[in-house]
């Protein structure tokens, strides 16, 4: 009996085993989830129409940090907008580019999705806002758990780059 | 029937046990056994809580220096001073290899001695501390707003830089002088005509009041004894420097015998504010010498050599009641003046007592020019005329005294491996204590100052034998605490070092601890390689040699794909940390590049040379695990044959 035991599970690897080989000769690559062959469409159809965290829009939500209300001039700063460049690109573009998803998202019309506040105190409190407010949350899943960098900005700084936003 | 023998046999071993953690209360802890419960919780600090002091341990022939907290001895970082470390790329990268630059050409390693912290009005201030090198005589520097060697000079004309590296009450100077007296210049001549013809060099060193940077003011040559430790006087005795000296002898061979000769050796006394007017005034030769003087920059971060070329000398007889002679019995090791500034410590270590000068006794005696001789022209004073006192029979072998902030002090004694209390004014023995084994130097927080913290001393010892788990042949050295708020010494803990704990300093921790920095703003960064925006991330060929401006930021390299590297190119990696967050420093490795990793801190840029050998594309990642994304952390150069056509070019994230 015992031995009748031994000998299935010892099959049974070898079917495992041969199953695994078989699997990798069929092709070069991983195709987790690529080229459907079949007629699955409909399905990821309906998973795509759930809105990513990048693609929601909250105009309510101000975050958590230093910024609790702005009101924003009807018109741009133009030289505040300048300053503002020059801060993001030493200090944002290595993980932000301007209207490209990079390692983070593009602040391109980001303005039309979050608060201006929102915007603010994700630039300077990222560590909390990460944990605890539910977009950023939802945001650093959506970015591979790549963290927002505190990039230690002062709040001058951080408004600069803010009316930088406004330009794009 | 068997469970009474199990039982029995349980009983057994527990008593067994039991004893045995007695016997080693009675040796570790004597005569406290009931009391370490009690010794625990004095050097317990909580995970997550800090430490009262740093303590600043030379880490010996290892080079480098080893920040501890006390009480609880749990080391935080080991500062690279005088050795190269390829944990933090020190003396490897391209910024730091000049720091370990000197007259002989580039050396890797040093032996370093005594750590001394600087002061203000003869307290500490905690900006800088200061070490000496003893085997390629050298001062060191070292920031505490960056716990890294800002600044290393080296000292000509000295050899077995020992009496280095204390400072005066201002940080006037910080004074180094040679143990080995050697030819001044150094010539080709018999060893035997040593007598008579080598000389000792002081070396007063300049410290900037801003800036903390070194320069040479002058240099005291001495008759050639060995000049073996030294101290400042403070408050009363500021202006004047004490050193012991040994081999008054003067021989060149079997110096455990024939140094140990005379019956007293001496105690240099040196006013150096009289020298320093003497200066000041246009005194003194200047000689041809060669040394480096070494700074590091935290704007550009990288470090410049400049080889000097002249140092100015003084010649004692030039300036007469400038320098005494204190006799001192019998080798004296230890020179300490306790916080008062009255008393000047010899401890004389082929003497089982302590001899005590008096500094009022000592100007007395030059005031009324009562002199027992000269050596070389330089008076010597009676020693019956200026000893405060003698602690007898203290112990064997007094090598070094520290004081607290009642009156007393602290004295090690190597062959006897004890700690021995003893009252100033009084000279009694109040307390000793064993010590395991073989204790060097000892250290209380601002024992060199005018205002020591006496709660601690920390004892630093060269043997350890059966302390620990053994490791082979080499076992470590290591430092024992003692609490000695009360009338008696109480042994607290015991932990290994790194190297050989020559000497430390202690301070308060919350004087450094406010200063100290937590990134580099790459606003400021000035390295002449530093990529500041993302953007002008890029690589240039010149010839032959290739430089890649890279960023880091978590978690990826800007560029991370090149191709166009040849055989037989040198290539720089000059990366810069794009981060500006408190504890977010990144490495870079490359596989087949002779040198170490970098690490390099927010805001920070650093280089480091690959030339690759083999065509092929080669690997290069983080080392310092930074994110949960630090394996993604990682880039591919192509190297094409030498003489191809690969197109130089760069990308990240492109396809």
């Amino acid at each position: 009996m015992k031995n009748i035991m031994k000998s299935i599970t010892a099959i049974a690897i070898l079917a495992l085993i041969s199953c695994g080989g078989k699997e990798e000769k069929k092709s070069e690559g991983i195709q987790i989830g690529q080229k459907p062959t079949t007629t699955e469409t409909p399905k990821e159809e309906v998973a795509a129409a759930t809105l990513k965290a990048s693609e929601t829009i909250d105009l309510t939500n101000k975050g958590i940090g230093p910024i609790k209300n702005l009101e924003l001039p009807a018109t741009v700063d133009q030289a505040m907008a300048a300053k503002g460049m020059e801060v993001y690109k030493n200090k944002c573009m290595a993980c932000h580019k301007p209207d490209k998803k990079f390692i983070g998202p593009a602040p391109t019309g980001v303005l039309e999705r979050r608060t201006p506040e929102w915007i603010m105190n994700m630039i300077l409190n990222p560590e909390e806002m990460v944990q605890k407010d539910p977009i950023a949350k939802a945001l650093l899943m959506e970015f591979n758990g790549s963290p927002m960098a505190n990039q230690n900005l002062t709040e001058e700084e951080a408004r600069q780059v803010l009316e930088y936003f406004r330009t794009l | 029937m068997k469970k009474a023998i199990n039982i029995l046999v349980s009983l057994i071993m527990v008593a067994g046990l039991v004893s045995c953690n007695n016997d080693g209360n009675k040796r570790g802890n004597k005569g406290q056994g009931g009391l370490a419960g009690n010794a625990a919780e004095k050097v317990y600090v909580a995970p997550g809580e800090h430490d009262e002091f740093y303590a600043f341990v030379s880490g010996g022939f290892s080079g480098q220096l080893a920040v501890y907290g006390l009480p609880s001895g749990r080391l935080f970082k080991v500062i690279p001073v005088f050795s190269q470390d390829p944990e933090k790329a020190y003396g490897y990268n391209e910024e730091s290899k000049p720091m370990l630059e000197t007259s002989y050409g580039f050396v890797p390693w040093g032996d370093a001695h005594h750590p001394d912290i600087s002061q203000t009005n003869g307290e500490l201030d905690g900006r800088w501390v200061f070490i000496n090198e003893n085997n390629t005589p050298r001062i060191a520097r070292i920031d505490l707003t960056t716990f890294e060697t800002a600044e290393i000079l080296e000292v000509p004309n000295s050899a077995g830089n020992h009496s280095s590296s204390f400072v005066t009450e201002n940080t006037e100077y910080v004074v180094a002088g040679t143990r080995f007296s050697v030819p001044i210049p150094q010539r080709d001549m018999p060893i035997k005509d040593y007598k008579g013809n080598f000389k000792g060099a002081l070396s007063f060193i300049s410290v900037a009041p801003e800036t903390g940077r070194m320069a040479i003011k002058f240099q005291l040559l001495m008759p050639g004894f060995d000049y073996d430790l030294s101290h400042p006087g403070r408050d009363k005795s500021h202006g004047w420097f004490f050193f012991t000296t040994y081999n008054t002898e003067e021989a060149n061979s079997l110096l455990e015998v024939n140094a140990s000769q005379n019956d007293k050796d001496f105690i240099a006394a040196v006013n150096w504010k009289k020298i320093e007017e003497y200066v000041n005034n246009g005194g003194g030769t200047k000689v041809p010498a060669k040394y480096a003087h070494n700074v590091y920059s935290d704007e550009t971060h990288s470090a410049t050599s400049t080889i000097m070329d002249e140092v100015l000398t003084v010649n004692p007889l030039d300036v007469p009641g400038a320098i005494f002679f204190l006799p001192t019995p019998k080798s004296p090791h230890g020179c300490d003046v306790d916080p008062t500034g009255e008393y000047i410590v010899g401890n004389g270590k082929l003497s089982a007592d302590l001899t005590v000068h008096s500094f009022t006794k000592m100007l007395a005696a030059i005031e009324n020019k009562k002199f027992d001789g000269e050596a070389y022209g330089i008076p010597i004073l009676k020693f019956e005329d200026v000893l405060a006192g003698t602690v007898k029979q203290a112990g064997l072998g007094p090598l070094h005294t520290e004081f607290d902030d009642k009156g007393n002090a602290y004295t090690s004694f190597f062959i006897s491996s004890e700690v021995v209390k003893w009252k100033l004014g009084s000279w009694e023995v109040e307390d000793r204590q064993p010590v395991f084994y073989s204790v060097g130097h000892v250290m209380i927080p601002g024992g060199n100052s005018r205002k020591p913290f006496g709660k601690y001393l920390l004892s630093m010892n060269k043997i350890t034998k059966d302390r620990y788990l053994p490791t082979g042949p080499e076992v470590t050295q290591s430092a024992q605490l003692f609490d000695i708020s009360g009338d008696k010494m109480e042994l607290l803990l015991d932990f290994p070092t790194i190297g050989e704990p020559h000497y430390a300093a202690g301070i308060p921790a919350d004087i450094v601890a406010k200063n100290s920095k937590q990134i580099f703003k790459l606003s400021e960064n000035k390295h002449p390689y530093a990529t500041i925006t993302d953007g002008d991330a890029k690589v240039e060929r010149k010839g032959n040699e290739v430089h890649i401006y890279m960023t880091m930021i978590r978690s990826h390299f800007n560029p991370d794909n090149i191709e166009g590297v040849k055989v037989g190119d040198k290539v720089f990696f000059h990366v810069t940390n794009h981060e500006q967050d408190y504890d977010v420093p990144h490495g870079i490795s490359m596989i087949g590049a002779n040198t170490s990793e970098l690490l390099i801190m927010p805001g920070q840029t650093e280089t480091f040379i690959w030339e690759p050998k083999l065509p092929g594309v080669w690997p290069f990642y983080c080392t310092d695990f930074c994110s949960a994304l630090h394996q993604e952390m990682q880039g591919y150069v192509r190297v094409s044959p030498a003489g191809s056509g690969t197109e130089l070019k760069w990308s990240l994230g492109e396809d």
